[in-house]
């Protein structure tokens, strides 16, 4: 053995035993880890799927509606021509269904009778013939919704095997229901008064419209207050604030914020904005700026981020032109962090979205059968819609909230693309 | 064998200034110019003279403070949190860190190019039509188009993108992106251009583009020009400093400094032996 050879650090034996299973050891460990991960995905993916499917299995229902399309009569003895809205709409539902029924004679089995059409189907005629006044004392064809438990018979949910004394509806309106059906009458088209009906007592009629309107109306002021006040914080912590204790005690309390309950938000919602300033109850402009509370520290977070990952070198870059501080925040980093500003938002907008808590405390889950005309107006939200269907006795409301919370999720995933799409259409890479 | 001083000598003395009377009328003067970074000091009492129309090139080990006393003349070390700059630099004459000296005046007449070329991520026309147009230097389109094909001319970059000016500078090669970077700041009509380590992130053929155009741009200009290669410093600088931890030890013509050092440091690192 040369000297050379004595002075290098000793061999170590790579295909020894020992190394072998020390490297299977570790490719074991790679394994385990993959799995473990592969394994939290299926589990996180199972789970919204029962969610999904429950939904929908519960929902999906509540997308038709059963409906019936009868002949009515506008006799002129029940409505003058003079003031049509004043007619005795009652009496001409009570004969159409005579008409219908000829055999129905007994006062109490015409009752009965009555039970198949929704409460409202007067109230339609009505309109209709307020609508157009040359109906009266003509015979035209109206469809209205079933009443909520033949909807349910027609669906299934109401089993007609289940004696009778345990139904809502006995053995002669079911007959009468099926003369309709063999008669050609029943329909079951999609059911559009989900969409554009607002709440109602009924739930053949209950639909979404003044919750998405709400909605709407509250997300607009959630980000009118929080989108530019965000903004402006985000940029002045960010690119002009010094770092020393206030901006980092301001820092922290931004984090704190955006950990909040946001019950917390309503009450203070309820305290300032309706008990302090006497804003209206119920208002979608008071839900709005409650949310905005909430979203506020979500958007400074995400703006700061996104400031943050604007390179340093393109506030150099403008710096060493001689551009202004504002210059440069405003012709470079600010629309470079522009994308990652409005995803965050949209998120931030998604979250409050689906917020509940403040906007039961300032009364946004009242019972308000006409969307709002405007931002002081009473009102509910999506999901205060769905709180109040969810608490409601009838079948049919079962169906409809599971519906209504399909509706939410998609609007959630329609923002959320929203912010994918522009996250994806936008950004920069240097 | 030269006659060099050690750095015990040295301490007490300040730098070695050799004279040089073929020098050009002084653009930039500082004296006794200190930089802390909170309460770490990173430059000691730099005091030099730089000439108008010639390339003055820093040298030096790493973190020697060279780049930090570079920032300093268009006070770019402003944006750094905690630094304090003492002593005085002058430009023309006027002390830059004057109050009543307006900071974004001393950035247009002291341009700057940064060591990793940083095109904003806009077209090839708008990035050097940026500092004309927040400076007010053109009043109509074809003033801003004439002061781009210039720019462009000057930086030796117009033959390549004259057809596609309309094209993001981010997409062209890094020797590209850093004469673009040139020609934005020449845009601004500059007296003095100070370069920190312009070819650091550029290849061989790149690098010679780039001195190429230093060796021209000196003929109107006054470039600084902070370096690691002590052969780019030898072929493009008339003058050279070389500093050491935070100290300027030697300045003079660069053929002095690479032929017949005065101080020992400066003697070790040409000739390769720390740094």
């Amino acid at each position: 053995m040369s000297t050379a050879d004595a002075s290098l650090p000793a061999k170590f034996d790579w295909s020894s035993e020992a190394a072998a299973a020390r490297r299977r050891r570790r490719h074991m460990a790679d394994r385990r880890l993959r799995l473990l991960g592969i394994g939290a995905i299926c589990i996180a993916v199972g789970l919204l799927g029962i969610l999904i499917v429950s939904l929908v299995a519960n929902g999906y229902r509540s997308f038709v509606q059963t409906m019936v399309t009868v002949p009515v009569y506008v006799d002129p003895q029940y409505v003058s021509e003079d003031d049509p809205s004043k007619g005795n709409y009652r009496a001409i539902v009570k004969d159409t269904l005579a008409q219908l029924f000829p055999e129905v004679t007994d006062p109490r089995q015409q009752r009965d009778l009555g039970q198949l059409l929704t409460n409202n189907t007067q109230y339609m005629i009505r309109d209709r013939v307020v609508a157009d006044p040359a109906l009266i004392g003509t015979t035209f064809d109206i469809t209205v919704p079933v009443s909520d438990p033949f909807d349910q018979l027609e669906k299934g949910v109401l089993s007609r095997d289940l004696p009778e004394d345990q139904r809502k509806i006995d053995d002669q309106q079911i007959g009468w229901y099926d003369q309709l059906v063999e008669e050609g009458r029943i329909s079951t088209p999609f059911n559009w008064g989900l969409f554009f009906n607002s709440d109602s007592r009924f739930p053949e009629l209950a639909g979404l419209a003044g919750a998405i309107v709400g909605s709407f109306y509250a997300l607009l002021v959630c980000f009118l207050i929080s989108f530019p006040v965000g903004i402006a914080a985000a940029v002045y912590l960010e690119e002009f604030a010094p770092k020393n204790r206030w901006t980092d005690l301001v820092e922290v309390n931004i984090n704190n914020l955006a950990a909040v309950p946001s019950i917390v938000f309503g009450l203070l919602g309820l305290a300032v904005f309706l008990n302090f300033f006497g804003l209206p109850r119920s208002a979608p402009l008071v839900g709005g700026m409650v949310l905005s509370l909430m979203t506020l520290p979500t958007i400074i977070i995400v703006t700061r981020a996104s400031l943050k990952a604007v390179p340093p070198s393109i506030r150099e870059a403008g710096l060493g032109m001689g551009a202004s501080r504002h210059q440069v925040v405003m012709h470079h980093v600010l629309p470079l962090a522009l994308p990652g500003i409005l995803t965050g938002t949209i998120i931030g907008l998604a979250q409050a979205l689906g917020e509940t808590a403040p906007l039961l405390l300032i009364g946004m889950n009242a019972f308000i059968t006409s969307p709002p005309g405007g931002l002081l107006d009473a009102s509910t939200a999506l999901p205060t819609q769905i709180f109040i269907w969810a608490d409601s006795p009838e079948r049919g409301f079962v169906d409809r909230t599971s519906a209504a919370i399909l509706v939410l999720l998609g609007f959630l995933i329609i923002m959320n693309g929203i912010a994918i799409f522009l996250r994806q259409r936008l950004e920069r890479t240097w | 064998m030269n006659q060099v001083t050690t750095a015990e000598q040295r301490a007490a003395t300040g730098p070695i200034i050799i004279p040089d009377p073929d020098m050009n009328p002084v653009r930039v003067s500082a004296k006794d110019v200190s930089v802390f970074y909170g309460a770490k000091q990173a430059l000691f009492d730099v005091a030099i003279d730089i000439p108008e129309r010639s390339v003055t090139a820093f040298i030096g080990p790493s973190g020697c403070g060279k780049s930090t006393f570079l920032r300093c003349i268009n006070r770019m070390n402003d944006t750094i949190d905690g630094c304090r700059v003492t002593g005085d630099i002058t430009l023309d004459g006027r002390d830059i860190y004057d109050r009543t000296l307006d900071v974004v005046e001393l950035r247009a007449r002291v341009g700057m190019v940064f060591q990793k070329p940083n095109p904003f991520p806009k077209s090839i026309y708008e990035n050097i039509a940026y500092g004309p147009r927040i400076h007010g230097l053109a009043s109509n389109k074809a003033a801003l188009d004439e002061i781009v094909e210039t720019s462009l001319r000057k930086a030796g970059l117009w033959n390549e993108v004259k057809d596609r000016l309309d094209e993001p500078g981010t997409g062209m090669s890094g020797g590209q992106q850093q004469r673009l970077c040139i020609a934005r700041a020449i845009a601004v009509s500059p007296e003095v251009i100070l370069m920190d380590e312009p070819c650091s992130a550029l290849d061989p053929i790149a690098t010679a583009k780039v001195e190429e155009l230093i060796d021209e741009l000196k003929e109107n200009y006054c470039i600084i020009i902070v370096t690691h290669s002590m052969q780019q410093a030898a072929r493009v600088s008339q003058r050279t400093a070389f500093f050491h931890l935070g100290i300027l030890v030697e300045a003079g013509p660069t053929e002095h400094i690479f032929t017949n050092p005065k101080d020992e440091r400066t003697h070790d690192y040409i000739t390769g032996r720390f740094g």
